[in-house]
């Protein structure tokens, strides 16, 4: 979460009804930008923050930098393809490189359960260390704080990054054309239910591991070839794909129009979500990017990503439109539409 | 993938489409209810309206278990979870459904134990990792689940598990039906059978909805390739001025259904004199209770139980929503007072519920302007 600087403002409306918080607060679907519209960012921010970009971009003395923060409360801490230290690296990492900025370094805080065994800890902190060195990331500083036994789960980690800003590449939702070309970086989901059975409660077994990678050399590849030509990027993590596309439709006002035999999504996570009743596209994701690019640049944009290592599946999965205003739409090949919309709460199983 | 991608084939679905066009013409228009919210769910899902003509009307009936349960029940299910040490256990589907005092997931933020499980197993498993605990199962479904509820409580009972009981929702689909047809509001010409129960029960039980009510009812799967088959079943039936029952999703359904599951269901279960059903009433026979046999696991035998009734809100349609008398969007409170986030009738909470699925896929599209410019 992050806007424009301004001082808070005294008599801003607050807007947030909620009676309590509840877990659909932080499921990051439309409860979580609720509370992040209606209470947050009036207190915080002031007035009418704007569009809610992944990062924020702060100027210090003539010099414009990216500065960004997220917490990773992940269950189980390790699961399939990665775990808790990985994805607080590259998470931070990802969103200011959606932002168009190159982490350069991090700040991280630790909050751990009284009786972690030393052991749990030792190998997310090996596993921060070598996600930060694959990302060239510095971990700059760090706090540790301990709570009584029971009163958190494990470990939560924290991490801020700041970033340099790319040259050749403005992300800004208000610049997103009719006619311009949304691509996505490669298959979805699969973090997001590798997750949901790592949790083993759903005794449900797939050969399937999370996506969480750093996303920026994919980034610069594509700014490198299409740079001008992009509009907007963005990390879809939780909410997945839909919440996110959901934000730009509502900042820009346009259609986004899917195709759906377009959206790269493996076996695995489809079978999955049809026998839970869930959708691919309100699946998280960490190691994927959405970006809409201009038309003439869609091609390059494209190419430059398939070459890039990590980017073969990255796929054009969509248009935007002026129709439906404000929403996303799917289409099918037999000619069959869908409204997608933010995630409302948790994604949660259905029986029959 | 396999089971799925067979069924979505454009091709086939386009020629299937057009067949329904052919058949359908443009003099006659066709009112044919879904009974199951699975169906519901996949019209919406895949955008079926957009493929059908105009004239077929879909119509969408009661068979969403979590949506006819009425609120007094939840409430119920909620307060015996009140007690000391017992952990509420239930599917994903009732987690959003508002009580009273709020959903499962409400009490849940606010410190009661409830977990999310995905058949009943998973409750018994629960039972056997926390022996000092009291795990309820809140058992929800029509005949689809009601077999699963079923073995669970005889494996129980085999195992000697004794922290372990089921609170019974489940309902029959065949009364739910005959109130449809006994509504006097209703003018229906067909049924889309509902596919998933009709594993457990087979294709007989709907043989008087052919045979007495003069209605064709074709049992279908749930892909759209289903979907469209069983309704050039059904205009081929009306069109030959008959009316019988036929099964289009035999690569599941058996004809006679399945003896072992409808075995375990007689073993545990009996039918209630009567049970409410939100916006239907109460309906005589139509739903499932624990016999004596099996008593030692029946919440309801073992806590108390405070029977709550609750009226709906005045304003909110759910019944007439459950009877397709209103589509969603013609109830007064839809997508203002209630919302997927802010549900007041369950039908805007379930997957299978037609609100949920109306606000979520269809609504705005309902009002944009112009959709030709889109497919």
């Amino acid at each position: 979460m992050s806007a424009p600087a301004s001082p808070p403002a005294a008599s801003v409306p607050i807007r947030f009804r909620d009676p309590q918080i509840e877990m659909a607060h932080g499921a990051g679907g439309k409860a979580s930008r609720k509370l992040v519209e209606g209470l947050f960012a009036p207190l915080l921010f002031g007035a009418a923050p704007g569009p809610l970009g992944d990062a924020a971009h702060v100027n210090i003395n003539g010099t414009t930098v990216a500065i960004t923060t997220d917490s990773f409360v992940v269950k189980p801490l390790s699961f399939p393809g990665g775990s808790i230290g990985e994805l607080a690296v590259n998470g931070t990492v990802n969103d200011l490189a959606v932002s168009g900025a190159k982490a350069e370094a991090l700040v991280v805080t630790f909050v751990l359960e009284a009786g972690l065994p030393t052991p749990v800890l030792e190998a997310e902190v090996r596993a921060m260390a070598k996600a930060a060195q694959d990302a060239g990331v510095r971990i700059a500083a760090g706090d540790t704080k301990v709570v009584e036994h029971g009163k958190a789960d494990q470990m939560y980690v924290t991490t801020t990054g700041i970033g340099r800003l790319i040259h050749g590449v403005t992300i800004d939702p208000c610049s997103v054309r009719v006619g311009d070309k949304i691509l996505l970086s490669g298959p979805i989901g699969d973090h997001g239910i590798t997750i949901l059975l790592a949790r083993g409660e759903l005794d449900l077994e797939a050969d399937l591991r999370s996506d969480t990678r750093c996303v920026f050399p994919l980034i610069e590849a594509l700014v490198k070839a299409a740079g001008p030509g992009i509009r907007w990027m963005r990390d879809p993590t939780r909410g997945g794909a839909a919440t996110s596309l959901n934000e730009l439709a509502r900042d820009c006002g346009l259609g986004m129009v899917l195709f759906e035999d377009q959206i790269p999504v493996r076996d695995t996570v489809r079978g999955a979500c049809e026998l839970l009743g869930l959708d691919p596209l309100h699946i998280a994701n960490e190691g994927q990017f959405l970006a809409v690019v201009s038309p003439e640049y869609a091609d390059a944009a494209i190419n430059a990503l398939c070459l890039a290592p990590g980017g073969s599946e990255a796929q054009v999965i969509g248009e935007v439109r002026e129709q439906p205003a404000g929403t996303v739409l799917v289409t099918t090949l037999y000619g069959g539409s869908r409204i997608v919309d933010m995630l409302v709460g948790d994604p949660l199983p259905r029986i029959c | 993938m396999r089971f799925v991608d067979e069924f979505r084939q454009p091709e086939l679905i386009s020629k299937t489409a057009e067949e329904i066009r052919r058949l359908a013409g443009t003099k006659r228009h066709y009112r044919m209810m879904e009974v199951c919210g699975g169906h519901t769910h996949a019209i919406y899902r895949f955008g079926l309206k957009d493929i059908l003509p105009e004239n077929i009307e879909l119509i969408h009936g009661p068979g969403c278990p979590v949506c006819v349960l009425p609120m007094g029940r939840i409430d119920d299910g909620l307060a015996i979870a009140q007690e000391p040490n017992v952990i509420f256990a239930a599917f994903g589907d009732m987690m959003r459904v508002p009580g009273t005092r709020g959903s499962p997931l409400e009490h849940k933020a606010r410190g009661m134990d409830v977990r999310i499980v995905y058949s009943p197993s998973d409750a018994l498993k629960l039972a056997r990792l926390n022996p000092g605990k009291h795990v309820m199962f809140f058992a929800i479904g029509f005949e689809t689940t009601a077999p699963s509820t079923a073995l669970t409580m005889m494996r129980a009972r085999a195992e000697g598990i004794r922290n372990f009981s089921v609170f019974c929702n489940h309902v029959t689909i065949i009364p739910a039906i005959r109130a449809i047809l006994d509504s006097p509001d209703m003018r229906l010409d067909a049924f889309i059978g509902p596919g998933h129960v009709s594993t457990v029960i087979g294709c007989r039980p709907y043989e008087w909805v052919a045979r007495n009510e003069r209605k064709p009812i074709v049992v279908s799967g749930f892909e759209p390739l289903d979907m469209l088959q069983s309704i050039v079943m059904l205009l081929r039936q009306l069109q030959a001025g008959e009316a019988k029952v036929e099964n289009q999703y035999k690569r599941v359904v058996p004809w006679e259904g399945n003896r072992a599951a409808l075995q375990a269901m007689a073993e545990v279960f009996q039918l209630r004199p009567y049970f409410e059903w939100r916006g239907l009433g109460f309906i005589s026979q139509s739903a499932l209770r624990i016999n004596d046999k099996y008593s030692e696991f029946d919440a309801e035998q073992r806590f108390e139980v405070p029977g709550i009734r609750v009226t709906d809100p005045k304003a909110a349609q759910c019944g007439e929503v459950l009877k397709g008398v209103l589509k969603p969007h013609q109830c007064k409170l839809f997508g203002r007072e209630c919302t997927p986030e802010h549900p007041i009738g369950a039908l805007m909470v379930s997957t299978e519920g037609s609100c949920a699925a109306y606000h979520s896929y269809e609504h705005r599209k309902a009002a944009m302007v112009s959709l030709s410019s889109i497919a």
